[in-house]
């Protein structure tokens, strides 16, 4: 297998001649997957939000839609982060807020009522995965927590602290001496 | 031959890679016996240093023993000689490693014109680092290119072990240097921000130096347990008001020497708001340091106190009470360690005994072990406070 960044080592320097297994997990890619999602799709809310309102029938409403835009933003950076399990959660909290927007423009009225009944499948798809990511992400963390163990007996003075600061303070005063007598 | 190899953000893989050969006369080869996982490699773990590349080997508090030499070693080192590799590269030759300062060299650092792009002069090579420090691959791995390897080295005698000299290479003169920049007095309060290894070596190195008492701020109980076992007055931030008991401690007064050995990834925590948006801000790029350790130092260090500074930083830190610092009078030392600097005293302290610094190890592990060992360590699992990994 060939790796790109053999190319950028320094001619002496080891190369990759093979890899191992990845820490990341098929969760961390989901996340992932999911932080970048995210940060499309808030790009897009915040400056094209007539691209979301317009197929939705949800004219005039583009200020809260900018906002949502932010929301998205700071939810796929925060997923891209070593704190993805904040950033899916947020995502969990974001869809909510999705969902009941979507839910009151669900009305007789709205001529794009099957658009707004078609986006709010999609959400209620991608909330499920990012509440399933951030469940797992917690397994994860939790399931490694191991045993506790106090560690009363390491002083690392071997000879106790009383004798260690002794024999440190003897030290110095050679040493001081050594530096007069010189 | 097996290497820890970053990858990108949380992605460090256990890879067969090429040998290192000798490329210069200066450089030695050596098998790697024992190395660790330092607390700097979370930093690199998590992508929070810049310049690191896909491809770098790992690695930087390291032993073993020599088994090629280059011409130039005038006889310096042997094959067979047992050594700690330092983390910082030294040439022992320009103006700054003849005044002792290694870390600073001004020739091993082969990105030079890096580094005197964004720290405005160059620094030393460092294994296992950023590519701004030279990218020399590291120690984590079977074998080790030591470039000038006439003067990097600690030449370790038979009678200590890999346990005890292993952190000679960083931590322990890290601690060391940390407490020694403090010029600690007989009736001072060295207070410690931060009980990781460098934090738990700073503990003991302040009680050597003669300090009257020595106060451990975490909040992992069993990094307290060990500090206090070392002769600590510990306080746990999540329990007690931090201000409130040194204070107490210090008869209101505050301790005279602080040591933030935490450095940029200060705990986040909902109780000090600074630390939700420092994270935030280092999130979207705009802050790459958490320093809220740094702003509590400077408000409850007691005026024409001494700041010191092992933990490490790596670019830009946001409200930093400059004004507090500058009317309290205090002085701040930092810097990478210069570890030859320190070597020959701490190694002579640990066959007599004085010390060993083995007492921080908690779980040592084959090197193939190491990727699952990064998250152990990072996270706290399973009480771990120090890794060894074995090649």
């Amino acid at each position: 297998m060939y790796f790109l960044s053999n190319i950028v080592r320094f001619a002496g320097d080891p190369k990759i001649i093979r890899s191992g297994p990845s820490l990341r997990t098929r969760t961390d890619r989901l996340a992932q997957a999911l932080g970048w999602f995210s940060i499309a799709l808030g790009a897009i809310e915040l400056f094209a939000p007539s691209r979301v309102t317009r197929p939705l029938g949800m004219r005039g409403r583009e200020t809260l839609v900018r906002a949502y835009g932010l929301r998205e933003l700071s939810s796929g950076i925060m997923s891209l982060s070593v704190d993805k399990q904040a950033g899916l959660w947020s995502r969990v909290a974001g869809d909510g807020m999705d969902i009941v927007t979507l839910l009151s423009e669900l009305r007789t009225d709205n001529p794009r009522k099957a658009n707004v009944g078609l986006a709010l499948l999609m959400v209620g798809g991608i909330a499920l995965l990012d509440y399933m990511g951030a469940q797992d992400l917690a397994a994860q963390g939790s399931a490694r927590l191991g045993r506790r163990r106090l560690y009363s007996d390491r002083s690392g003075f071997p000879k106790g602290i009383e004798a260690a600061r002794t024999s440190a303070r003897r030290l110095t005063s050679r040493g001081e001496a050594a530096l007069t007598a010189s | 031959m097996k290497a820890l190899v970053w990858h990108g953000k949380e992605d460090i893989r256990c890879d067969t890679v090429t040998d290192p050969e000798i490329e210069h006369e200066r450089d030695a080869i050596v098998k790697v016996t024992s190395c660790a996982i330092c607390g700097s490699d979370l930093h690199l773990f998590h992508n929070f240093i810049p310049a690191m590349m896909p491809g770098d080997i790992m690695g930087h508090e390291m032993m073993g023993e020599v088994v090629e030499v280059g011409s130039g070693v005038d006889g310096k080192l042997k094959k067979g000689d047992r050594i700690v590799v330092p983390f910082t590269i030294i040439c022992g030759e320009c103006d700054q490693c003849r005044r002792g300062n290694f870390s600073v060299c001004e020739t091993t650092n082969r990105n030079k014109h890096l580094a005197d792009k964004i720290f405005g002069h160059t620094t030393a090579g460092l294994f296992g680092y950023t590519h701004i420090t030279g990218g020399y691959p590291g120690g984590q791995a079977e074998y080790l290119r030591v470039p000038f390897a006439d003067r990097t080295h600690v030449k370790i005698p038979d009678g200590v072990s890999d346990e005890q000299a292993l952190f000679l290479g960083d931590i322990f003169p890290t601690g060391w240097q940390a407490a020694v920049q403090c010029d600690i007095e007989p009736n001072d309060t060295v207070a410690v921000w931060g009980c990781g290894p460098v934090g738990q070596m700073a503990i003991r190195s302040a009680l050597l130096l003669g300090a009257r008492q020595v106060v451990a701020i975490d909040k992992i109980p069993e990094r307290l347990v060990m500090a206090e076992a070392g002769g600590a007055i510990v306080i746990n931030f999540d329990e007690e008001s931090v201000v409130e008991r040194l204070n107490e401690l210090t008869d209101g007064k505050g301790p005279e020497k602080c040591i933030d050995a935490t450095g940029m990834e200060s705990h986040v925590t909902p109780a000090k708001p600074d630390t939700i948006l420092d994270r935030a801000k280092q999130m979207l790029m705009i802050e790459s340091d958490r320093p809220h350790v740094l702003r509590e130092i400077i408000y409850v260090c007691r005026p024409g106190g001494v700041i010191s500074i092992p933990g490490v930083y790596s670019g830009f830190s946001d409200k930093i009470p400059l004004g507090a610092l500058m009317n309290k009078g205090l002085t701040i030392r930092t810097g990478q360690t210069h570890v030859n600097r320190w070597t020959d005293d701490l190694l002579k302290r640990i066959e007599e005994g004085q010390i060993d610094p083995s007492f921080v190890i908690t779980h040592t592990v084959p090197l193939e072990q190491g990727p699952e060992m990064y998250q152990v360590f990072r996270d706290k699992q399973d009480s771990c406070v120090k890794v060894v990994l074995k090649p």
